[in-house]
């Protein structure tokens, strides 16, 4: 309390007004205690005299000694002994030599009665008891002089006696004395009064005053001193330069805080400076993960926080962040404009023994409370309504908003009603404010807050933000404070730091998106005075922030204005892999350690047209969903308290599936790459494939390569030829039946190979009707299946089709009409698929295959299906699934069905023996083209046939029956 | 929000007749705008006919408060004022009392006005009347009502009791959820 003494220059107390507010004058300190400015002070006439005096006494002093010291020469050292040993009882200092010997105790007494002497500024009890008379005549003028250092050469010598000497030294005495307090060790050079007992350097003090003599020492002392910091510092620096990285043991056992808080120091400068610094063979990564598990460890951080915090903030500033976060803001009161001004406020509160001072240019309600005597939260000012607690930064908001009077404003999460208090002074109890909190126990503190600050103008309720819109419309001005995971406020709140994860945040900048657009809805673009919308959080995270506001920028008739607010760092244009709107450089952030105050966003909107575009998707909704899915897919039934977010994760899932569809075969070319190395087989391919696919399943938001895909498609059908050599190949080793036609399928490879490159260029062509087929499975994919398998099948289906047109194509030209024909049936079952009537064709269909089946499939079909079952077999071999099944399933593959079944075990099986069902395939047209021009006819047909299978539930049975009757044949 | 019965309007101005006189009138004809007393769940709100307007579009379950709150008519049928009505009875109370600097936090607890705590009365005020009590510093603090006149206060004991307590601006911290 009280006033303090302007210790500092540099602070200047600014003059207030007011009677009592008037600053008193500094305190004004007498000069003897301020411990500087001796040197430079004018000597009055008589000190200058006295001071010549002391000059002459000092130089017949010398003339004596020597005289002394002459005479003593002669005598032992006993004799001198004897001199030092007066010189102890009279209480004055000792030399480094003495003090060896000397009894504490007696030095000890010696030296309070210095200082005694010093402080009291009397010098006679110092001083031996014979002088008192002297002393006293000094009485008048002593205390000027000890002004001065020089002071105490006296009147005293006029006395004469034999003491003069001692006397002498004890006024030097006093000056070393004040050396010594400057200095940094004041015990061994008191002057030492005995010339005599300095043996060694006698020689070469014999000249030199005792002071002088203690200079020397102190000199000598302090370079010691100086060399030996200099060292130390050396040794530090060395330290320092080779930080060290910690080995496991070292980080597993952490032996304490300091050291942690030493490692973060270090492993700032380090990545501050990386490449010289760095330990050879870290990488940074390393360095930024030591350095985030450190400051979790020191500031008690939860991982995630930390992480992201890092995101925001280069290293250096984090540090200072995290440190600001540790420390609580002053304490900031917002004076009420309606009940009193601030000056009076200062005033009153001044008297009650608060210390304050206002809290900057930029407001001109504001005081900052120093320190207090009585709590400033329950003073009678307080009760009566003069002033709020309320922090800094929540005037921001209220400034950016710059209400106007006679305007209706809506302050939509106003509890505890702080800023809308605010709004109502500024605006002087005109108009209307709507102050509304969806917390009903929250309103209670609206309610106490207007009231005592006599805001007559509100209405206060107790709605769900986001229902807002559906109450009133048309405001002239939104505030919006919307509810944040609170990292700007760690201060007050640090539960914060373990707390928040990335739900938190999600659920929170989803509210906030939420309200934000709702809080535009209130708006009313065609107010004469308003149309603004100003959002703040007490957040620093760009979630909460940028994103936000740049999601309502895209779906709203809002821009961004400037706040107004002259101070504060701009908000962020990107952050991470986002990129916002450039002009979300007019929005505010507002950082503990750079403008001590709580972090703080805001921005300020306008609404320019009161039209609701239509709501659209975009990039940003996307990643919204996927973050949502990623973390939340799991959790859905956790995070089903906002029925919005379900929804949205369900779209979003809407699209991801039909994502991964476009990218797979570029995974599956990967893998294949690796397959098809000689040393492969047949089962570990279908491993490779099954492993493909499951890491398909993982891969959620891989986007934008349907394009590539497709060029990879054609790739994959040189490796299907490949694979079906080498089921081929197994074929002949295990299957003996097919021995014989193996071989002929082997004189078939190299023909299959050099179609291949011709089967590449078919595809571009066939590349449209593939594109029909493969939308289709975009619409079935919104039938909440995630399994992206079906969409396999049909890719491979339109491979299947793509394959048999290039063989047609090289056996004739003609032909390929029918093949068009026969991928536009395919993709039309696909089309078809939704339709209920499909089923009813399929089984008509699969009726005609039954019938003309016997008659056309002939030895081709043996060839099938005396192939098929060894290619399932090896598949089922990873699967454990039963044969002839699951490859009927999939030969007869319907999506739709498939889309039923939710088991994607299934789905997997499927998509595998898909591949051995291609080679079959694959072997039938090589056949074929062997055979006979003429049997390509039949061989479209069984094609169709083939098609027809596919997209066909009932596929199963029939092949059953082919089956049986090439069995029967055979 | 409806409008208050009669008999309630009645009882009402009764109450606030006690505190601030004729000076009731002006509250009702302000030239501001015309302002209405106006009740809802038993509690009385002074509010302007502008913002009362605003008021009804929300749905009585969501609204907590608008205008100003006077108080609340008790069970019994009886009109108590709140501390809420002090914005406006501080300004037109004929009658006022100022208390010590020293017994200014023993009323905001709650506590009678006593003799010793008493620094100033305005002049004549009658046994019985409604007083504002302020602070030396001429800031309200609560209403409260006399139990003698001026004139007997010069003779009172120390320790007499010179106004009960009624309201007072602790009960913001004091009983904040049942301030209206």
């Amino acid at each position: 309390m009280g006033r303090k003494a302007k210790f500092d220059e540099t602070k200047k107390v600014k003059k207030g007004p007011g009677r009592k507010a008037k600053k008193q004058p500094d305190p004004v300190f007498k000069k003897e205690l301020l411990a500087d400015d001796k040197e430079d002070k004018k000597l009055s006439h008589r000190q200058k005299q006295r001071a010549a005096r002391r000059l002459k006494k000092k130089k017949e002093l010398t003339e004596k000694r020597k005289a002394l010291k002459e005479a003593k020469k002669k005598p032992e050292k006993d004799t001198e002994e004897a001199v030092s040993a007066l010189d102890d009882e009279t209480p004055q200092g000792f030399t480094d030599d003495n003090k060896e010997w000397l009894k504490p105790k007696k030095k000890g007494l010696g030296k309070l009665k210095e200082i005694e002497a010093h402080s009291d500024e009397s010098d006679d009890e110092g001083l031996g008891e014979d002088e008192n008379d002297a002393s006293s005549k000094d009485d008048d003028d002593s205390e000027q002089e000890f002004k001065d250092t020089k002071k105490s050469s006296k009147e005293n010598y006029k006395v004469g006696t034999l003491d003069d000497l001692f006397n002498d030294t004890d006024d030097e005495q006093d000056e070393t004395l004040d050396n010594e307090e400057t200095g940094d060790s004041n015990k061994s050079y008191n002057s030492d009064s005995s010339d005599d007992s300095d043996n060694s350097k006698d020689d070469e003090d014999e000249d030199m005053l005792p002071i002088e003599k203690a200079n020397v020492k102190l000199k000598q002392k302090q370079k010691l001193d100086k060399k030996l910091a200099d060292e130390e510092m050396q040794l530090n620096i060395a330290k320092q330069d080779v930080f060290a990285f910690p080995s496991e043991e070292e980080l597993q056992n952490p032996t304490s805080l300091q050291d942690v808080h030493q490692r973060v120091k270090d492993i700032v400068s380090v990545l501050n400076d990386f490449n010289r610094l760095k330990e050879e063979g870290r990488s940074r990564c390393e360095y930024t993960e030591l350095l985030l598990k450190d400051l979790c460890l020191y500031y008690s951080y939860n991982e995630f926080l930390m992480e992201v915090l890092m995101q925001i903030f280069p290293v250096q500033e984090l540090i200072e962040f995290l440190e600001a976060s540790e420390v609580s803001r002053p304490i900031t009161i917002r004076t009420n404009s309606l009940k009193t001004r601030r000056r009076d406020l200062a005033q009153a509160l001044i008297n009650r023994g608060v210390n304050l001072d206002p809290v900057g240019k930029w407001s001109k309600v504001g005081l900052v409370v120093y320190s207090s005597t009585v709590p400033v939260g329950a003073t009678p000012e307080y009760l009566a309504g003069h002033y709020i607690l309320q922090g800094a930064s929540s005037f921001l908001p209220v400034m950016a908003l710059a209400p106007q009077e006679n305007e209706r404003i809506l302050d939509m999460c106003a509890a505890p009603g702080g800023k809308a208090s605010h709004i109502a002074a500024i605006m002087k109890n005109t108009g209307s404010l709507f102050a509304n909190d969806a917390n009903k126990e929250r309103t209670k503190a609206i309610v106490g807050n207007f009231h005592r600050l006599g805001v007559v103008n509100a209405i206060i309720c107790n709605y769900d933000g986001r229902q807002f819109p559906d109450v009133i419309k048309g405001f002239d001005r939104v505030l919006l404070d919307a509810p944040c995971t609170g990292t700007g406020v760690i201060a007050k709140d640090p539960s914060v730091k373990t707390t928040k994860d990335q739900k938190d945040i999600q659920r929170c900048f989803n509210l906030q998106r939420q309200l934000l657009l709702a809080a535009i809805d209130c708006c009313n673009a065609k107010s004469s005075t308003g149309g603004y919308i100003v959002y703040s959080t007490c957040s620093i995270l760009p979630e909460e922030n940028e994103w936000v506001v740049n999601y309502a920028l895209k779906r709203r008739n809002v821009k961004l204005v400037p706040t107004g607010l002259d101070f504060g760092t701009e908000g962020f244009q990107k952050y991470r892999h986002h990129r916002f709107h450039p002009s979300l450089k007019l929005t505010r952030r507002f950082y503990p350690h750079t403008h001590n105050m709580d972090g703080f966003f805001v921005a300020k909107l306008k609404k320019f047209s009161n039209v609701i575009p239509e709501p659209f998707k975009d990039e940003d909704d996307e990643e919204a969903g996927q973050e949502n899915e990623n973390s939340e897919s799991k959790e859905a039934e956790q995070n089903g308290d906002d029925p919005e977010d379900q929804k949205k994760t369900l779209q979003t899932g809407v699209k991801r599936t039909a994502k991964p569809n476009t990218s797979q075969p570029k995974e599956k070319k990967q893998k294949t790459d690796d397959s098809t190395q000689p040393t492969t087989n047949g089962n570990a391919e279908s491993k490779n494939n099954q492993k493909t696919k499951k890491q398909k399943n993982k891969r959620k938001n891989k986007k934008g390569q349907k394009n590539e895909g497709q060029g990879n498609q054609t790739k994959q059908e040189d490796k299907t030829i490949e694979e079906t050599k080498q089921t081929i190949k197994q074929n002949t080793q295990q299957d003996p039946k097919t021995i014989g036609k193996a071989k002929i399928e082997k004189s078939n490879e190299e023909k299959v190979q050099t179609k291949s490159v011709v089967v590449d260029k078919a595809n571009e062509n066939t590349q449209p009707n593939g594109g029909i087929s493969s939308g289709s499975p975009k619409k079935k994919n919104k039938k909440k299946n995630k399994n992206k398998n079906k969409t396999n099948v049909q890719d491979q289906i339109n491979k299947n089709a793509n394959k048999i047109t290039d063989n047609i194509e090289i056996s004739a030209a003609k032909k390929l009409k029918n093949n068009n024909k026969k991928q536009k049936q395919i993709g039309q079952l696909n089309n078809k698929k939704d339709k209920p009537t499909v089923e009813t064709t399929k089984q008509n269909t699969q009726q005609d295959i039954e019938t003309k089946g016997k008659a056309k499939i002939e030895i081709t079909n043996k060839e099938k299906v005396q192939t098929k079952p060894v290619g399932v077999d090896k598949v089922n071999g990873n699967i454990n699934k039963p044969n002839i099944l699951p490859s009927n399933e999939s030969s007869g593959m319907s999506p739709k069905k498939n889309n039923k079944k939710k088991n994607k075990n299934k789905n997997n099986t499927n998509t595998n023996i898909q591949n051995p069902i291609n080679k079959n395939e694959n072997k039938i047209t090589d056949k074929l083209e062997i055979a006979a021009a003429k049997k390509l006819k039949n061989n479209n047909k069984k094609q169709k046939q083939i098609g027809k299978l596919n997209s066909k539930k009932g596929g199963k049975e029939g092949i059953k029956k082919n089956l049986n009757k090439t069995k029967a044949k055979g | 929000m409806k409008i208050l019965s009669e008999d309630r309007t009645r009882l009402l101005f009764e109450k606030l007749t006690k505190y601030i006189g004729v000076n009731v009138k002006l509250l009702i004809d302000r030239p501001d705008g015309t302002y209405c007393f106006r009740e809802k769940k038993d509690r009385v709100y002074y509010i302007s006919e502008r913002l009362l307007q605003l008021a009804h579009t929300v749905k009585p379950d969501h609204l907590i408060s608008a205008g100003t709150c006077f108080g609340k008519f008790t069970k019994t049928n009886k009109f108590r004022l709140h501390i809420t009505a002090l914005t406006y009875i501080a300004p037109y109370a004929p009658y006022k009392l100022w208390v010590k600097p020293s017994s200014e936090q023993q009323f905001l607890y709650g506590h009678h006005v006593i003799k010793s705590g008493l620094g100033r009365i305005t002049e004549n005020t009658p046994k019985n009347q409604g007083v504002v009590i302020l602070t030396m510093s001429d800031i309200p603090i609560g209403f409260g009502v006399t139990s003698r006149s001026t004139t007997d206060c010069r003779h009172a004991d120390p320790l007499a009791t010179i106004a009960f307590h009624q309201a007072d601006i602790g009960e913001y911290i004091r009983s904040e959820d049942t301030l209206v």
